[in-house]
């Protein structure tokens, strides 16, 4: 009964969201305000449909109703229960209802924002984020119905893929489909301005947190994404330049380059066609990423049982939203009025500077994963475009931009000085400069890459602790007054330090995989293999079961210098519902680095083959991750955000209009 | 600075930027790009020697022998022409005999192949496309899930 009403909160919600899309988009067009405020109930209701829908499933799962066909193929009665909730979205039924359950919450919360929102700007952008929810729930309904039911219901369900019953599947989906959803907001609100034929530093302040929320998730979804990669696949890496990976990451940098120009766009009023354009941009490489990665059209280490005639239609929406936003660009774009132009050395000219090599760097990586495809179906020829590809492309627009962050940071609006920032930052550079010597110092030589690359990151995280201390701390100020300056400092400033901070953090973890070690080898039981500083002992292998696997799990002593320090198990499995082995690596973090172990096959006289990594300040990549992420929350506290400037602004006009 | 020549710095730099990024991309496409081929298809296309290639097909049936040092030597067939792989390290969790593999790496003198990394498929209803493709082509397909009832309606 459930299952039905579930089925039936769906079709509810569709009907709302085309209410929600046709009256207010009419009501802004007849200047009507009752047809205007349907908008915002009608944003509650759909999302209180498509939750309801969502939770019907999620019951279903819990409750191991094996005669709905999604639980039965990717579920079982003996999976715990967190898997049994996370299994929800561990397919593509599933995955797509918590699409649309994210689109729909995201439309609701800019409905409960009406304090900060003039009504036109609202109705509009509640409007056209309704016809992307329409759309996909159209989808649902047509094609990917999550509650079709099976008769005869079977007694057990076939199991989840075992490489998804893992704890990133419950974290890793919700986090970065927060992201890419949440950038849809951005895109109904950059629709809404051109439907509206205005825009101005008031539009750039009622956007800026909706983009930072996205763009905080999509950074911890993709960090999240990269250390489950990491541990799950067994292959030691963390970033594989994958065509789903690359489809995640374009949509970040589509989204910290808005990030930038907002802030632009909100101070000196400049740059706005260009914020449109990332904004439409932005949300549809979401929306190719979608298509991707669920139409299975690519090969990728991510790719699970997708289904190509389902491509088709989220290929139609895909068209129907790109083709539509540009055209209504090219249509209204040019009623906006300019902004000014401004001097290139200054904080919005560097700002610019990284709008340019964001967007390029993200055209790259555009290419490179789509080259294949549009190869492939022009002259069948296949080809597969990987890592060499965007090392040698990506990384050399990035390293520039990464050198320029602390000098952007340094320059002052409107006109700025090189010398004075020069200036300003030669006591940060003095100390990365410090720190890569040190570094040559300790590692006794190394690429002379990785070593610039960990001055760079130190220069970053200098860059921007100075840059902060320099604006508190006048010459000769008493401690007192640093103090009230620390604490005067806006939020968004702090924000600001501690996200680009964090960047130097995951520059440098990324540099010190220079100095990994690798080794494939093999150990019978009692023997050691060197790794690194340290030196494994295999203690023994011996069989466990555990609910619906049973493994095989290999286990060692680690010692550093004579010292035993811990053990470590690595092991693998098999599951035995589908009767699908894994690896699970085994993994223990020393300090900042980590000791990664993964198992191979055994070898007739006893011995087992192993592939073992010392990856030192590995864990930098994810902490600095982190840190953005931290950097971009506080950001979003900022009093300017908190308050919503525009209240007043609206309550001056409303009283000469009555 | 006049409005002109702020105007021309901005342009300047975009356009720099972007030569800078399409020269990298051009050099890239030229030196990094793996190629796809079936077994017939390096026998029929006369590949060069110590081309790099992505060699896709099925593991024939009893042709994985296992050597000491985690050596690995495999067959790699499609329906008219088999190549034999040479490979050292771990292979993922889903190889076996008769499945679908994709291996990277390199095309020896005597058309034996030396792989650097193998993938297999992810999840026993999944196939790497390029195969599935190749085989269809040459009328080989058959669904490999193993009697998957469910993945067969979908």
């Amino acid at each position: 009964m459930i299952v039905e009403l579930g089925h039936f909160a769906l079709t509810l919600a569709l009907a709302l969201s085309l209410v929600q899309f046709i009256l207010p988009l009419w009501g802004a067009l007849a200047n009507d305000e009752p047809l205007m405020n349907v908008a915002g109930p009608a944003a509650l209701g759909t999302f209180a449909a498509v939750a309801f829908a969502f939770l019907a499933l999620v019951h279903a799962y819990v409750t191991s109703d094996f005669s709905v066909l999604n639980v039965v193929e990717n579920s079982h009665t003996l999976k715990p229960t967190l898997y049994k909730i996370s299994g929800v979205w561990g397919n593509h039924e599933g995955s797509m209802l918590l699409w649309v359950f994210i689109l729909a919450l995201f439309a609701a919360l800019v409905a409960t924002a009406r304090h900060t929102l003039p009504l036109r700007l609202r109705a509009l952008t509640l409007s056209v984020q309704a016809l992307i929810a329409a759309a996909f729930l159209l989808f649902l309904l047509v094609s990917s119905n999550p509650f079709t039911r099976v008769n005869p219901a079977p007694f057990e369900g076939q199991d989840l893929n075992p490489i998804l019953q893992d704890i990133g599947l419950a974290i890793h989906p919700p986090l970065l489909y927060i992201g890419y959803v949440g950038i849809s907001i951005s895109f109904s609100f950059a629709a809404a301005a051109l439907i509206e034929g205005r825009i101005d530093a008031l539009w750039a302040r009622a956007v800026r947190p909706w983009t930072l929320t996205a763009w905080v998730f999509l950074t911890l979804g993709i960090a999240m994404g990269s250390y489950w990669a990491y541990y799950e696949l067994g292959w030691g890496g963390w970033w594989f330049w994958d065509p789903v990976e690359n489809a995640s990451f374009m949509p970040w940098l589509a989204a910290t380059a808005l990030l930038h120009s907002t802030v632009v766009m909100e101070k000196r009023d400049a740059l706005k066609v260009w914020t449109i354009l990332l904004a439409i941009v932005g949300f549809s490489l979401s929306l190719l990423g979608t298509f991707l990665v669920r139409s299975g059209v690519l090969t990728s280490v991510h790719t699970f049982a997708t289904d190509p005639a389902r491509g088709a239609f989220i290929l139609g929406i895909l068209v129907f939203f790109i083709g539509g936003a540009f055209a209504l660009f090219a249509w209204r774009a040019p009623l906006l009025r300019h902004g000014g132009l401004f001097a290139p050395v200054s904080r919005e000219g560097a700002l610019v500077l990284n709008n340019l090599f964001l967007a390029t760097a993200c055209a790259t990586v555009f290419i490179g994963t789509l080259y294949p495809l549009a190869l492939e179906s022009l002259t069948g020829e296949k080809i597969s475009v990987g890592a060499p590809y965007f090392e040698a492309t990506f990384l050399p627009i990035m390293l520039p931009l990464l050198f320029l962050i602390p000098i952007g940071q340094t320059l002052a609006w409107k006109r700025g000085e090189l010398l004075g920032a020069a200036q300003r930052l030669m006591g940060a550079f003095a100390l990365a400069i410090a720190a890569g010597l040190a570094v040559i110092a300790i590692t006794e030589g190394g690429p002379v890459l990785a070593i610039v690359s960990i001055g760079l990151g130190f220069f970053i995280i200098f860059g921007a602790v100075s840059d902060t201390i320099t604006r508190c701390w006048p010459k000769g100020a008493q401690l007192g007054v640093v103090w009230r300056r620390a604490v005067g400092l806006p939020r968004s400033a702090w924000g600001t330090t501690l996200a680009h901070a964090g960047v130097g953090v995951v520059v440098i973890g990324i540099a010190a995989s220079a100095w990994s070690t690798e080794d494939i080898t093999l150990v019978k039981p009692g023997g050691r293999v060197q790794v690194g500083p340290y030196s494994l002992r295999l203690d023994g292998v011996f069989p466990r079961a555990f609910g619906n696997y049973r493994e095989e799990v290999a286990r060692f002593m680690v010692s550093h210098h004579g010292r035993d320090i811990g053990a470590l198990e690595a092991s693998k499995r098999l599951y035995t519902t589908r009767g699908m082995p894994t690896t699970e690596a085994g993994i223990m973090t020393i300090g900042l680095g980590q000791l990664y172990v993964s198992l191979g096959d055994n070898e007739a006289d006893g011995a087992i083959g192993l592939r073992a990594y010392w990856k030192p300040y590995v864990t930098l990549i994810w902490l600095g991750s982190i840190i953005m992420a931290a950097g971009g929350l506080l950001s979003l506290t900022d009093r300017r955000i908190r308050v919503g400037v525009p209240r007043r602004r609206i309550h001056v006009a409303a009283v000469p209009a009555e | 600075m006049t409005r002109k020549q702020r105007r021309l710095t901005l342009i300047a730099a975009g356009g720099a930027i972007i030569a800078v990024a399409l020269a990298l991309v051009l050099t890239a496409m030229r030196d990094t790009i793996v190629f796809f081929r079936a077994p017939s298809d390096i026998v029929t296309m006369d590949i060069k020697p110590g081309t790099r290639l992505r060699l896709g097909g099925l593991v024939a049936e009893g042709s994985i022998v296992r050597e000491p040092g985690q050596r690995v030597v495999f067959v790699v067939k499609d329906a008219n022409h088999a190549i034999t792989v040479n490979y050292t390290g771990m292979l993922p969790d889903l190889f076996r005999e008769g499945q679908g593999v994709v291996a990277e790496g390199v095309l020896g003198p005597d058309r034996r192949f030396t792989a650097d990394s193998v993938l297999a498929k992810h999840d026993e209803r999944y196939m790497p496309r390029e195969v599935a493709d190749t085989l269809k082509k040459q009328g080989l397909w058959q669904h490999t899930g193993d009697a998957d009832p469910a993945g067969a309606t979908q």
